[in-house]
């Protein structure tokens, strides 16, 4: 269906090729997922299957692509619409009419489709996709997951053979993000459409794919083959490959359930001790009473009530829409409560100046780039010194510890990669040295290395005395880092515990170590192998 | 399902009010307008943004009405009759005639320049109330194929606006949390750049999802075919530019005037039609013409006739005079052109 002929790409002006000697067949009907870090050609790959790449990027193309047997140098996008499908990272981002119904049946309408197969098309993909009650609702009213969704849709309903989803559940919560890989399971299964799948989360993902592509980066050809063979090898893999490679387990398993085989040994092996979690909190920094929010008539938050403590890494769950990021909002005084009260070290973050609040609170918003205006890194880190009158070095101090690895200084932000951009942002953050430190949705786009570099930082942060609150969906990064989680639901708080209990019990928040060793809560691959070492 | 009324129909029902506006300056007539316009929108509008728009197309109208006032009273005319209040006046030099600085402010003048006001304030109000009723996508739907694709572009900076402002609240957002001020100069300054990235990477975004959607697909059309199509469009532009010469310069011969024009638009039709058959677009769920479109579209014809018998019958009632200062007129004729803006009411049904 897709086949890639010693392909080499290079960017216009860029140094290296982006790929070099990719050699692929994806047949009809596969799930293929293609893995790497961040910056190793995932996107660019993705975008050479409909021709967006050279035709919309411009560069230099060497080799052959084809998909269902149409050459993608001789084919613009435009007429490869009816063969490929795509939904890209952000799905507002490409939505080009106001209402889903007509979301839905622009690319048919592109294509000439007779309108009577146009309306039954529209009806499948409602069904399929179970986003039928939000047929006549603008698409800009709809939530993260149900925009994703409503994109796959809109791709699907032109009936492509081939469907190219670049990070579909990256913004999801963890049920949303199985809605729409069981959404996408099932095209592959009963309507035999080809998928090819980018994705960071290989633990939500890797189970249901047929064929891995691994990318090495560094200009080196891809790993192509079936999961379990390509994923004893790669350096980037979901907790369960890690567990299985820890405990030597063959075949090496890819799914919970796979797992769950062999978890009985494992867990006779391990023994009834846990790992005691040295967590000693320190004194409140933050006070939050009987907080409520509201956005016009919709209330956010109600009777929220919550102390932060020094030295706790504080992780905030729940669906999308639940409050979590008008919490955040509220903490570092972007929202003035309705009602209640929100004191950070004994004030109210709304209503002070900026220019004292930054000292008090910090907060990385979803989207780190926004913090960034500097020409270079270098002019970000002097104007964050200079605006916070700081000593001069204080960021780049700062900077060199959250990347201890260096970034160069006359980089400009936008062309960093998502791991580098979180850092320099925290870094600007970290330079005021505020008390209490927020992220949201920190993970998004980042790979296993930044991550676990993302959870050393935050870690060392705790143990100085600050306060580390993060709103994910992300349950692997709180296994391994939070203290204490939070749950809401439909603006309230449903549970507040140590995070071992919360996640443990939880069938949606619970991570893979936990799910595979349960009923022992086990938490991370690091603390099963520090067990057994 | 709620059936919406074809966004033509709505266009031609507001059309028919603003011209029932336009042609009378009696605040009676006005008055039963707008109250007509407010109804049907309160009792038809959806939950969608672009209904909105009513509310500020409404609060724009009053800030017309006072803008109008106030020049009125700094620098309309004077009229005699009986004053208010005096203002210093400023003796302007003769070339400036007509104009005047200051002076006596009479309630003549007032009720004038209210009668004028009010006058524009319900065009706007109507084109809000039509925005508010039909939406702005479905209106571009009805574009023939050859135009589609210029509707497109429309769409997209349209929604331009309300994109920038999201970028801007986040841009905002994100100064405060660098710790810079948000009001004042200095909270303004150096704000366009990012708003202005933000709004680019999105146009950049946008087209490549359109790209990767097949717009811009082109059915093969032979030459021939094609050629026709733009040798039509340009004999109907030259012929639509004699006819304007036609209709203009009286020394001209007569038969380079109407007939003129006539052949112009049947040429441009031609050519539309002609680049039409390139666009290989089909249409989901197209907007149907049934028996509410055309009892709405009697009615707005009806509307226009009614004025315009008004305006034969007693011009003086749909332009009651400010000086001497009268009581308004009830024109019933004109009323009732009003009141037939309420005809939609009973052809539709009420949106969830």
């Amino acid at each position: 269906m897709i086949r890639f002929d010693r392909v080499t790409f290079t960017y216009t002006g860029a140094p290296a090729p982006a790929l070099r000697d990719v050699d692929l067949v994806v047949p009809e009907g596969e799930l293929c997922l293609v893995v790497g870090r961040t910056g190793s050609g995932k996107s660019t790959l993705l975008r050479l299957i409909n021709g967006l790449v050279p035709h919309f990027t411009g560069g230099l193309l060497v080799g052959r692509v084809t998909v269902g047997g149409r050459d993608t140098q001789a084919f613009a996008p435009r007429d490869l619409a009816d063969v490929v499908g795509v939904v890209g990272q952000d799905p507002a981002a490409t939505f080009v009419t106001d209402v889903v119904e007509d979301e839905l049946a622009y690319a048919m309408e592109n294509l000439g489709v007779a309108p009577d197969v146009m309306r039954r098309r529209v009806e499948d993909a409602l069904d399929l996709l179970a986003i039928a009650d939000l047929r006549t609702r603008p698409l800009r009213a709809l939530s993260g997951g149900e925009q994703q969704r409503v994109a796959i849709g809109a791709a699907l309903a032109a009936g492509p053979r081939v469907l190219v989803l670049d990070e579909p559940t990256s913004s999801l919560d963890p049920a949303a993000a199985d809605d729409v890989l069981a959404a996408l399971t099932r095209l592959v299964h009963d309507l035999g459409v080809t998928v090819v799948l980018a994705e960071h989360r290989l633990e939500r993902v890797v189970q249901y794919a047929d064929r891995v592509v691994q990318l090495p980066g560094n200009g080196a050809p891809p790993v192509v083959g079936a999961p379990a063979d390509v994923m004893a090898t790669s350096p980037v893999a979901p907790p369960v490959v890690r567990l299985g490679r820890v405990a030597g387990w063959t075949p090496l398993p890819l799914s919970i359930r796979d797992a769950r085989r062999h978890a009985q040994p494992l867990r006779d092996r391990l023994g009834a001790d846990l790992p005691p979690r040295l967590h000693v909190a320190g004194d409140v920094v933050a006070h939050v009473h009987d907080l409520e929010a509201r956005y016009g008539d919709v209330v956010a938050l109600r009777d929220v009530g919550v102390d932060l403590r020094r030295n706790e890494v504080v992780a905030v769950m729940g669906r999308n829409g639940a409050g979590k990021s008008t919490l955040l909002a509220h903490l570092v005084g972007l929202r003035a409560p309705a009602r209640g009260t929100v004191v950070v070290d004994g004030r109210a973050p709304a209503s002070l100046k900026p220019r004292d609040a930054v000292r008090l609170v910090g907060l990385v918003p979803q989207d780190p780039g926004l913090l960034l205006y500097g020409e270079s890194v270098d002019d970000e880190c002097t104007t964050a010194d200079r605006e916070g009158a700081l000593p001069t070095g204080t960021t780049r101090a700062a900077l060199d510890r959250v990347l201890p690895e260096g970034l160069e200084g006359g980089r400009h932000p936008s062309d960093l990669s998502e791991g580098q951009r979180l850092g320099l942002a925290l870094a600007v953050v970290l330079a005021s040295a505020p008390p209490l430190v927020l992220l949201d949705e920190p993970t998004r786009g980042l790979d296993y290395n930044a991550k676990a570099r993302l959870v050393t930082v935050l870690r060392a942060l705790a143990g100085e005395g600050h306060c580390v609150v993060l709103a994910t969906h992300d349950v692997e990064l709180v296994a391994e880092l939070a203290d204490r989680v939070l749950v809401l639901a439909d603006g309230e708080i449903v549970t507040d515990g140590p995070a071992r209990e919360v996640v443990c019990h939880s069938p949606v928040f619970a991570p893979q170590v936990a799910k595979i060793l349960s009923p022992s809560e086990w938490l991370t691959v690091a603390e099963v192998e520090a067990a057994l070492a | 399902m709620v059936r919406a009324l074809h966004p033509a129909a709505w266009w031609l029902w507001a059309v028919a009010m603003a011209t029932v506006a336009m042609r009378t300056t009696n605040p009676v007539v006005l008055a039963a307008l707008v109250a007509v316009l407010a109804y049907v929108v309160a009792a038809r509008r959806t939950s969608a943004p672009w209904a909105r728009s009513f509310g500020a197309f409404v609060r724009l109208a009053l800030v017309v009405l006072a803008a109008r006032l106030v020049l009125q009273v700094v620098v309309g005319q004077r009229l005699p009759g009986h004053t208010v209040f005096d203002l210093p006046s400023v003796d302007l030099p003769a070339w400036a005639a007509g104009v005047s600085l200051g002076g006596p402010v009479t309630v003549e003048a007032i009720a004038a320049a209210l009668y004028d006001g009010l006058r524009l304030a319900v065009v706007l109000a109507t084109f809000g109330a039509v925005n508010s009723l039909a939406a702005p996508h479905r209106v571009l739907r009805c574009l023939p194929g050859a135009l589609y694709e210029a509707g497109v572009a429309v769409t997209v900076a349209v929604s331009f606006a309300p994109e920038a402002v999201t970028t801007l609240a986040r841009v905002r957002e994100a100064r405060r949390l660098r710790g810079r001020p948000t009001r004042g100069i200095a909270g303004v300054r150096g704000l366009g750049l990012p708003v202005l990235e933000g709004a680019l990477q999105r146009s950049v975004d946008l087209a490549a999802s359109m790209d990767a959607r097949g717009y811009g697909r082109r059915a093969t059309v032979t030459t021939g075919e094609a050629r026709t199509a733009t040798a039509a469009t340009v004999a109907g532009m030259l012929a639509l530019f004699l006819a304007s010469y036609g209709l203009l310069d009286s020394a001209s011969p007569g038969a380079l005037g109407l007939p003129m024009l006539a052949l112009a638009v049947a040429l441009l039709a031609g050519g539309l039609v002609a680049g039409g058959r390139r666009a290989i677009r089909s249409r989901y769920r197209p907007d149907r013409w049934l028996a509410s479109e055309w009892a709405v579209a009697a009615a707005a014809v009806t509307a226009v006739a009614c004025i315009a018998v008004a305006g034969r019958v007693d011009p003086a009632a749909l332009r009651p005079s400010t000086n001497p200062l009268v009581w308004p007129p009830v024109p019933l004729l004109a009323i009732a052109a009003a009141a037939l803006g309420l005809v939609p009411l009973a052809v539709t049904d009420t949106p969830r």
